[in-house]
């Protein structure tokens, strides 16, 4: 740990394993992750690469059975999470570290008025009562614009429709005032339309209250957008972390190159009447993964030497890691 | 929600009218003739007996007759009990409330049994303790009330002799003496009704919740930084009541077949233990008024169930 | 992501290992969910048994059920009388025997009722649209609300002198029992079986064996009772398991079969005047009522496991 800027949240050789039937599934298999203060950091992936573990990881809100966090460190501000017992966690969670959930439609209890379920976090981590909770939530409501705050702090979550619940839920991760949001798919299950609005009501929310964001996506347009820094991760490790930029324009591993060629993008399109690329096969299984680096199934630069031993995360240029033995070589 | 009420009222009427005439063609359909008495009674010349009939509208259309029955039966004028001999109205209020009572109670402990042991349960599913529990819930319904009851009465009644095997309503005791007989001798009826309810409704809770606890809100909830006695009690619990309500009204005529034999069993003097004495003695009217009395009841039972519905889900009412 | 599978991300990773390697027939598979549900492969046992030393009994132990002997009045059990005595000096093992066959004969039998109502009403409703399916739905919902028992206890007391004038006092009244019960039981079946030809209805095979010319019957038959089969045999199941408990309901309250039939409700009926000096009189017949239900019910929730894996947690 240098003495320049401690990040913020530092995960280190994260180890989250799953306990089934056919055996243990390595969900999250050392992954090594880190957010600055104030930063935007997209976490990307195709479903099963263990974004979603990992992030679940941080807050400790995996099942436990059959989850378990095996090994590594979740440093927050230098604090290891993984040791705590779930009453201190639970100072953490919401007032700390806030998250956001892919499904709308599902994560707000029905059966209370989407006030009652806002205040509730409001009151239990900054002591209000009950009417100043309810003020603060109304006031919520309205930060993240939301018309009618007043009023439809008292409406139930069926009375609004999926773009709204969204934005209710992030009023209600945000209402703590938290140092990280970590926003799990937090626009697949809503209309491309308002995907966009709630993409920028999150920048326009990190800016206002001067905090971190962990997004998470599979979307490589989204990333191009949102993000400053970009982990990618494949089959419970991490591949590739770069700056957004030098990854877009010099992405190392064969598994990014997969996936920014995977991008729709219309004006090429138009012109070479070219198809979309998709990379073949689907992510291993995750019990007994093969030897090696977990791409090479799919990877059509893969050489004897890729089956053989885990490549390692090497940081090929500053800010740029890379866990593929051929990064240097120019394969594209 | 007043809208609701009211369409789960007019829903309910219907199915009363249903049973009244499930009721009255099983009279009608009845061989024999309710005045056989009448019939066999050599001292009844047959022009007499024709009279009667006539006057009793027995000659009339069958719908005529259901439709008179029906309002007579809604004035509350059920006939006159040929054993009892007072009015079956009288005779059926009279013992309403201690059927009232065992049932009810009966009620509450199944649920102060069920709740917190089905939600345990499900908490940690597979654990020892679910299955001791799910064991206990199966012994519990396959154990018929009427063993159970003579099961208790054996053990503590006649080995220990603690508990009287009598249900009295007219105790002699007055003051505190009282009220501890009365609590006594309705130990074992409510503990057998309670008891087998309880069986299934500790199935009922725990899929309930088993269902609930792996939504996404409850994962919104932890996320929350609420404790977990927090996230079962307000968020897992309140929502794994809504289908348990649905199926606990499920239950409603099983839990009255119960009181019927329990009833028997401790000799309380309640409806159902009437119905059975008066199948021993013939007395039509009793019977019919006592089965009608039944059907309300688990009508009656269904509309508290209904509101229930629709005060615990918010979703409901409005749509 | 599923984006349901927050809490447990193991359940999106297992299916690709399951498709791998095994490869088990549908029934066998059934068949070992079946054998891990260890109560119920027990109670299958338990039940077989029962079954057997009730089939074979009599020609095993042949003292007759009504054989009076006064020096054996309320007997405990002995090597004579395994069982003990009744007031009557009655050998109980043989009066058991006999109450086990009428127990099980009738569990089955109202089972069977209940199933070929359930199956014609769910038919019925799952291929008539419009008023037909709701006046059906509606009756089904209604035979849920009804309270059975009394309604039972009333149709006996009304029917019962005129079927046993017409078959004969036992006859009459098992077959009045056998109606009555599976009568007020045949509503989850229909509506299972409504449930399996809403969702199957719009299906492709359903819809192209439809097109072949295959009448509605042969439909239900061939295509859609076969998809419904495992959640009917588990009510049909249960049904067994609660006819019984209706039969010795009825008997125990004096009100089933006569007197002089010796079925396990009616044995307890005569022995609860009797707890105190000759208990093993309720105890045998409580427990064979007892161990009997509860050796269904588990068979019931081990065929709800194994054909029904959408219920399982």
């Amino acid at each position: 740990m240098d003495a320049r800027v401690a990040p913020l949240l530092e995960i280190k050789g994260l180890k989250t394993y799953f306990n089934s039937d056919e055996g243990q599934v390595q969900a999250v298999d050392g992954v090594d992750i880190s957010i600055n203060r104030g930063e935007t950091l997209c976490v990307v992936g195709e479903s099963g690469s263990g974004k979603t573990v990992t992030a679940m990881s941080v807050l400790k809100l995996i099942a436990m059975p059959p989850g378990r966090i095996a090994g590594g460190q979740i440093l927050w501000q230098g604090r290891d999470l993984v040791p705590l017992n779930s009453s201190e966690m639970n100072k953490i969670r919401a007032s700390e570290i806030a998250i956001v959930f892919q499904e709308p439609m599902t994560s707000l209890n029905p059966v209370y008025t989407v006030g009652d379920q806002i205040s509730e976090v409001i009151r239990l981590h900054q002591g209000l009562s009950k009417k100043a909770a309810m003020e603060r939530a109304a006031e919520m409501l309205a930060l993240v614009q939301l018309p009618n705050p007043q009023r439809r702090i008292h409406d139930y979550p069926h009375h609004f429709s999926g773009g709204q619940r969204q934005r209710v839920m992030i009023a209600m991760a945000l209402s703590c005032n938290p140092k990280l949001l970590i926003a799990d798919e937090p626009t697949t299950a809503l209309d491309v339309t308002i995907q966009a609005q709630i993409l920028d009501l999150l920048l326009d929310m990190k800016e206002r209250l001067g905090m971190s964001i962990m997004l998470i996506t599979h979307a490589m347009g989204v990333v191009a957008e949102v993000a400053q820094r970009v982990v990618v991760m494949y089959a419970g490790r991490v591949a590739e972390e770069a700056p957004v930029e030098r990854l877009f324009a010099n992405p190392r591993h064969p598994y990014t190159q997969g996936l920014i060629r995977s991008i729709p993008r219309i004006d090429l399109a138009a012109v070479k009447k070219s198809r979309l690329e998709s990379i073949p096969g689907s992510v291993p299984k995750l019990i007994n993964p093969p030897e090696g680096c977990r791409f090479a199934s799919r990877c059509r630069f893969a050489i004897p030497d890729c089956t053989r031993a885990q490549p390692e995360l090497r940081e090929i240029e500053p800010g740029h890691k890379v866990a593929c033995i051929r990064a240097e070589e120019t394969l594209l | 929600m007043g809208n609701y009420l009211l369409r789960r009222l007019i829903v309910a009427v219907p199915s009363l009218l249903g049973i009244s005439l499930i009721l009255f063609v099983l009279l009608a359909l009845a061989p024999g003739d309710p005045f056989g008495e009448l019939a066999t009674n050599p001292n009844v010349p047959p022009e007499v007996r024709e009279a009667l009939r006539v006057k009793f509208g027995m000659n009339d259309p069958i719908l005529l007759r259901y439709v008179r029955w029906l309002i007579a039966m809604m004035h509350g004028d059920w006939g006159f009990s040929f054993a009892s001999r007072v009015n079956v109205d009288t005779l059926i209020l009279q013992r309403i409330p201690t059927t009232l009572y065992v049932v009810g109670t009966a009620q509450i402990l199944a649920l102060a049994v069920a709740l917190p042991v089905g939600v345990l349960a499900a908490r940690r599913p597979y654990s020892i303790f679910d299955q001791i529990a799910n064991t206990f819930a199966f012994i519990g319904f396959s154990l018929p009330t009427f063993f159970t009851g003579l099961l208790l009465i054996l053990i503590f009644s006649v080995n220990l002799g603690w508990l009287p095997f009598v249900y009295r309503a007219d105790l002699q005791a007055t003051g505190w003496q009282w009220w501890w007989e009365s609590i006594k001798q309705a130990i074992m009826p409510i503990t057998v009704l309670g008891l087998y309810q309880a069986a299934s409704y500790t199935r009922y809770v725990r899929s309930a919740v088993l269902d609930v606890i792996k939504l996404d809100y409850v994962t919104t909830a932890r996320a929350k930084g609420l404790d977990e006695r927090k996230v079962i009690v307000k968020h897992v619990v309140r929502n794994a009541l809504i289908p348990v309500v649905t199926l606990v009204a499920l239950q409603m005529p099983t839990v009255f077949g119960g009181a019927i034999v329990t009833e028997q069993i401790f000799r309380i003097p309640g409806i159902g233990s009437l119905l059975i004495s008066a199948i021993l003695a013939n007395d039509t009217p009793v019977i019919m008024a006592v089965t009608f009395v039944f059907a309300c009841l688990v009508v009656l039972f269904n509309l508290i169930a209904d509101i229930l519905y629709g005060w615990l889900d918010p979703r409901i009412s409005f749509r | 992501m599923a984006g349901l599978t927050h809490a447990s991300p193991s359940v999106e990773a297992a299916p690709v290992a399951a498709s791998g390697k095994r490869r088990f027939s549908p029934g066998r598979d059934a068949l070992r969910r079946f054998l891990r549900h260890r109560m119920a492969a027990a109670s299958i046992l338990v039940l077989a048994l029962l079954a057997l030393s009730i089939v074979l009994g009599p020609l095993l132990w042949r003292i007759p059920i009504n054989e009076i002997d006064f020096t054996a009045r309320l007997a405990p059990p002995s090597w004579e009388h395994p069982f003990g005595t009744d007031d009557l000096g009655q050998d109980l093992l043989a009066r058991m025997i006999y109450g086990g066959r009428i127990s099980l004969a009738v569990g089955f039998a109202a089972m069977g009722v209940a199933l070929i109502v359930g199956i014609v009403v769910g038919a019925l409703a799952g291929t008539s649209k419009g008023p037909v399916d709701a006046a059906l739905m509606w009756l089904t919902d209604l035979f849920l609300s009804l309270p059975q028992l009394p309604l039972l206890l009333l149709i006996i007391y009304l029917f019962r002198d005129f079927l046993k004038g017409w078959l004969g006092p036992e006859g009459g009244v098992f077959v009045l029992i056998v109606l009555v019960i599976g009568g007020f039981r045949w509503m989850p079946v229909a509506r299972l079986v409504r449930a399996q030809f809403l969702s199957l209805r719009e299906k492709e095979f359903v819809e192209a064996a439809r097109a072949l010319g295959a009448s509605n019957v042969r439909l239900v038959v061939r295509h859609i009772l076969p998809n419904a089969l495992g959640p009917v045999i588990v009510a049909g199941t249960i049904d067994v398991a609660a006819a019984i408990i209706a039969e010795s309901t009825l008997s125990f309250l004096g009100l089933g079969f006569p007197p002089d039939i010796p079925t396990w409700g009616r044995l307890l009926f005569d022995a609860k005047d009797y707890l105190d000096i000759a208990p093993h009189w309720a105890l045998f017949a409580g427990g064979a009522i007892f161990l009997t239900v509860i050796a269904i019910n588990f068979i019931g929730d081990g065929l709800r496991d194994a054909l029904d894996p959408r219920k399982v947690m």
